[in-house]
């Protein structure tokens, strides 16, 4: 097989998977295998154009040879491996990690195919209890690591906490957040460069935190969104959705999509707008776009609204 | 990278002048491995001066490091011996884990709490306040505490057997008693003591001279290895069949091989000195008293492997055996016995003596190099391993101390008379780090074979003519095994024969007036406390697991006993089956098998 990218012949891998043989290029994944045959694997941390964390633990399969189960969309595919998607080993972890998410964290705004898989894996987060209330603002970003006292006897621990609104451009909703640190490598690393956000305490109170948990105006971030648009949860969302939402007034059925280019720059970035009642309530990238990868900056993330309304940003911003 | 710093953050002057004087002489390493591994450092400094890590003092390290301060901070608040917010200049730290708080640990705790607020809540204006702290690896003299002073005058020590008073004449006085011996090796006075190799030179030499350490053996094995050469020491190390004493038993020969073929150079060998499990002393006492030991055999396994750098990641809560460390290195550099030519002999090799801050997750080895990187203390996906990718991403050795140690013997006799020593699978001398209720707690060898009934008989059987009730096999990590089981073997093969582990060496007796539901659930709250956070299975399932027991011990379990039963199975198989690591697998292992093997919550309480 031709790699496009280098033009050379690519070495194939045959391997088995559900008793089925596959053969695809060196350097794929497990997961790349898994859906060369169709077969329905879930991931919740893994995205295209981000470098796998491998951290969520829901794409998991059993590997013949291997004590334990192996992320698929991290593991590289090896001649002769031997993989099972099916077993009741893979689909007891892929449940529990849906019902350990579910218990802690808010999933309504996940996206359909979440709840779609936790049906299928017949996940019942309310096996552990009544969940407790949120905690007291600035609480869980103050947690101490180490020690710690157990939670109120017989609930079900959360993360739950208030919204953080501390700017007009994007709100953070960490009550929703399942620590997939898709939106510290968009911020880092992965495309934007910026390092404004990093996973913050360890353990159940690992979090995603500014320096000191400061707000985000007086952080380095530069409102370019790029981990709104890969946030899996909504645990970060643009501020107008959030008050649509809040107001009962967010209508995706009503919503259609248009495509245009940022009028912005030269780059000539894909932007889709999303349009309801003849206003613009979001833009997006296409993840598969080769200029994109679905990152924008400030304007065209959200100057179609806000681009006389830069009051949050302070002084840090300015060129 | 065009990073922005805190606004208005600045640092004190006290604050800048010891993050500087840190970093200074470590300016080469910036050179070579690049300016981030010297965050721990830094951070140290910053910590020790003042008591708190400030936006002023984080901003200082970050604009010298080159490090964006929300990833810096996502460091920081990554260890518990860190504070990002103000605290009073001293801390005492009271270890309320398994040993201790069958000890007085919690007796300790409740008097603190009256005299100095809630733990690390002290009233405003206060000077001083408490924490509490996993195992300090002082098990042996249960109770222990560990101070930690901050200031141009402060300090760091701990103590054990600790009482209340002592710990609020410690945090008001500000400096360490003197303290006759910290250790407690009971077969270094009694007849055994010529059949010791491990502890041989323990009590004997002194540990801040390396002319005793020479007038007592030592460097004879360094001058061996460089007869026998690189691959005459690789052949002796894989003769001896010598397995790590980490925990995971691998044989250590097989892994030095790997680094040695490695293409990529350099090549990098490190010390696993971050001892965290629970009940495990063993490394400290090694490296309290005979560090030149560990800094020799050091020396010959790098020279097998080809590398010509080291570190030695001593945990955050061994200051003494940092400091014995630390000063050895210096006189084995002034000395020529590390540097551009050991021994004269051409070869270069030196060291770099790294802390941890408080993390039990630290000991993994892929978490150390990540933290000695200045990276949060969150493993690494395996494969690639350390041996081809490890530390700084070259090829890395990683072995624990007492494993390093055993190579002294092996390079001296050979490895097959090392082979020799021991039962099947399991050769040489084994480290039992012996606690709990017995009556001469402390650190034991004997050569592999022996039974766990032949050790509790060397520690004088249970204390105060109680019987036995369980014995904690392995550490918080292993399992427990009844009166029933005490004459397995203490060889890998005997363990796993009857489902157990021998961890690191972990021997911790509990006797019939101690109420095990109270242990069982400090090991559920240390995996909670101790996970790193990153994977699903674990971050929540210690968490989950923690509650379970929770309701079973209040007797209010959600739904039946049953359906508690079958919820910890599940949280238990999908933390052995999905997690990343060692914490998340054997999280459950301890705690299942007290269920399971010692009938424990199941129903009204036992007593
Ligand atoms: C959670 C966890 C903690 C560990 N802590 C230690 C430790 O404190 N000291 C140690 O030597 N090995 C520890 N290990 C084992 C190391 O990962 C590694 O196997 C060991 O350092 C290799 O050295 P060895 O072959 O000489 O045992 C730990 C492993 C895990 C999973
Ligand atoms: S908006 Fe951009 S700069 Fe700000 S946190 Fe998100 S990714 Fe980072
Ligand atoms: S905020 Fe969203 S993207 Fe970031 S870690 Fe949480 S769930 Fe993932
Ligand atoms: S098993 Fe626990 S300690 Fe290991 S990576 Fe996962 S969360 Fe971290
Ligand atoms: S999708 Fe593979 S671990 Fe998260
Ligand atoms: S020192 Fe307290 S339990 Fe080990």
């Amino acid at each position: 097989m031709i790699d496009p990218a280098t033009g050379r012949n690519q070495r194939m891998i045959e391997l088995t998977i559900d008793g089925r043989t596959v053969s695809v290029p060196e350097g794929s994944t497990i997961l790349d295998a898994c859906r060369t045959l169709e077969i329905d694997t879930p991931t919740l941390c893994y995205l295209e154009n981000l470098t796998p964390v491998n951290v969520c633990r829901v794409c998991v399969v059993e590997l013949e040879g291997s004590r334990v189960l192996v992320p698929s969309c991290s593991r590289k595919v090896e001649p002769k491996m031997v993989v099972r998607t099916d077993s009741e080993r893979v689909r007891l972890s892929r449940k529990m990690v849906y019902e350990f998410l579910g218990s802690s964290t808010d999933l309504s705004f996940a996206p359909g195919e979440v709840h779609r898989q936790m049906e299928s894996y017949e996940a019942k987060p309310d096996r552990f209890g009544a969940r407790t209330l949120p905690a007291k603002s600035g609480e869980r970003d103050h947690a101490h690591a180490g020690h710690h006292q157990p939670a109120v006897a017989g609930h079900a621990q959360t993360v739950f906490q208030p919204v953080k609104v501390d700017n007009d451009l994007y709100v953070r909703d960490y009550s929703r957040c399942i620590l997939c640190y898709k939106c510290v490598e968009a911020c880092g690393e992965d495309a934007q460069n910026t390092f404004a956000i990093s996973v913050a305490g360890r353990g159940f109170d690992a979090r995603i935190s500014t320096e000191y948990a400061t707000p985000l105006p007086d952080s380095a971030c530069v409102y370019c969104g790029n981990c709104i648009a890969v946030c899996p949860t909504g645990a970060l969302m643009a501020k107008s959705e959030h008050d649509l939402r809040e107001r009962g007034q967010w209508e995706p059925a009503k919503q259609s999509v248009t495509s245009t280019i940022c009028p912005y720059c030269g780059v000539g970035c894909t932007l889709e707008l999303h349009v309801q009642d003849n206003r613009i309530v979001k833009a997006t990238s296409p993840l598969d776009h080769s200029v994109t990868s679905g990152h924008l900056c400030i304007k065209g993330r959200f100057g179609w609204e806000f681009v006389q309304n830069l009051g949050p940003l302070t002084s840090r911003d300015a060129p | 990278m065009d990073l922005r710093w805190i606004p208005g953050a600045t640092p004190t002057s006290a604050e800048s002048a010891a993050i500087d004087q840190a970093l200074t002489p470590l300016a080469a390493d910036s050179v070579e491995l690049g300016p981030r591994q010297l965050l721990l450092p830094a951070l140290h400094a910053a910590q020790s001066r003042i008591g708190w890590i400030s936006p002023g003092a984080l901003n200082h390290i970050c604009q010298r490091l080159d490090v964006p301060p929300a990833e810096a901070f996502g460091v920081a608040s990554f260890y518990a011996m860190f504070s990002l917010e103000r605290r009073p200049q001293a801390v005492v730290h009271v270890c309320d884990d398994i040993a201790c708080r069958t000890s007085g640990a919690l007796h300790i705790c409740s008097e603190l709490e009256k005299k100095l607020g809630p733990e690390g809540k002290p009233p405003a204006g206060a000077g001083a306040t408490w924490l509490r702290s996993p195992c300090l690896g002082k098990c042996e003299r249960a109770p222990a505490v560990l101070f930690q002073i901050a200031g141009a005058a402060g300090g760091e020590w701990s103590q054990s057997p600790a009482t209340v008073t002592q710990a609020l004449e410690g945090l008001e006085h500000r400096t360490p008693p003197t303290q006759a011996s910290t250790w407690l090796v009971p077969q270094a006075q009694g007849p055994e003591r010529h059949r010791l190799r491990l502890l041989r030179r323990i009590g004997k030499v002194d540990p801040e001279n390396l002319d005793d350490y020479r007038a007592h053996g030592g460097y004879a094995a360094l001058r061996r290895a460089l007869e026998l050469g690189p691959d005459g020491v690789l052949r002796e190390v894989v003769d001896s069949k010598l397995v790590g004493r980490g925990g995971a038993a691998f044989p250590t020969g097989r892994k030095w091989e790997a680094v040695a073929r490695a293409a990529v150079r350099p090549h990098y060998f490190v010390c696993n000195a971050d001892e965290s499990e629970p009940g495990t002393f063993k490394d400290r006492v090694l490296m309290e008293e005979d560090p030149f030991a560990i800094i020799e055999a050091m020396t010959i396994a790098s020279y097998a492997t080809g590398s010509e750098r080291g570190f030695i990641y001593v945990r955050g809560e061994y200051p003494l055996a940092f400091a014995r460390l630390r000063r050895a290195i210096e006189q084995a550099r002034t000395r020529g016995f590390l540097g551009s030519n050991v021994l004269g002999h051409g070869l270069r090799f030196d060291l770099d003596l790294r802390r941890g801050a408080g993390a039990y997750i630290c000991g993994e080895e892929t978490v150390l190099f990540n933290s000695i990187e200045g990276l949060r203390g969150e493993p690494r996906n395996k494969p690639p391993f350390p041996t081809q990718v490890g530390l700084f991403g070259k090829p890395t050795g990683v072995n624990n101390v007492e494993t390093l140690v055993n190579v002294l013997d092996i390079v001296l006799e050979g490895g097959p008379a090392f082979a020799a020593i021991g039962s099947g699978q399991s050769t040489g001398p084994k480290l039992f780090c012996v606690s709990g209720s017995v009556t001469r707690p402390g650190l034991y060898e004997t050569p592999f074979g022996v039974t766990l009934r032949h050790i509790l008989e060397l520690a004088g059987g249970i204390h105060g003519g109680r019987k036995l009730q369980a014995v904690l096999l392995g550490g918080a990590a292993g399992v427990f095994v009844t009166p029933d089981e005490i004459d397995v073997p203490l060889t890998f093969e005997g363990t796993r024969a009857i489902g157990a582990t021998l961890g690191s060496g972990v021997v911790m007796a509990f006797d019939d007036s101690i109420d095990l539901h109270d242990i069982v659930l400090r090991i559920a709250a240390f995996f909670r406390n101790e996970s790193c956070g990153q994977c699903v299975p674990c971050r929540v399932g210690t968490v989950r697991q923690e509650e379970l027991l929770l309701r079973l011990a209040a007797g209010k379990p959600l739904g039946s006993r049953e359906t508690e039963s079958v919820l910890l199975g599940d949280i238990s198989q999908v933390m052995r089956d999905a997690s990343i690591c060692g914490l998340g697998h054997t999280a459950s292992s301890a705690i299942e098998s007290a269920i399971k093997k010692l009938n424990l919550f199941q129903g009204a309480k036992k007593r």
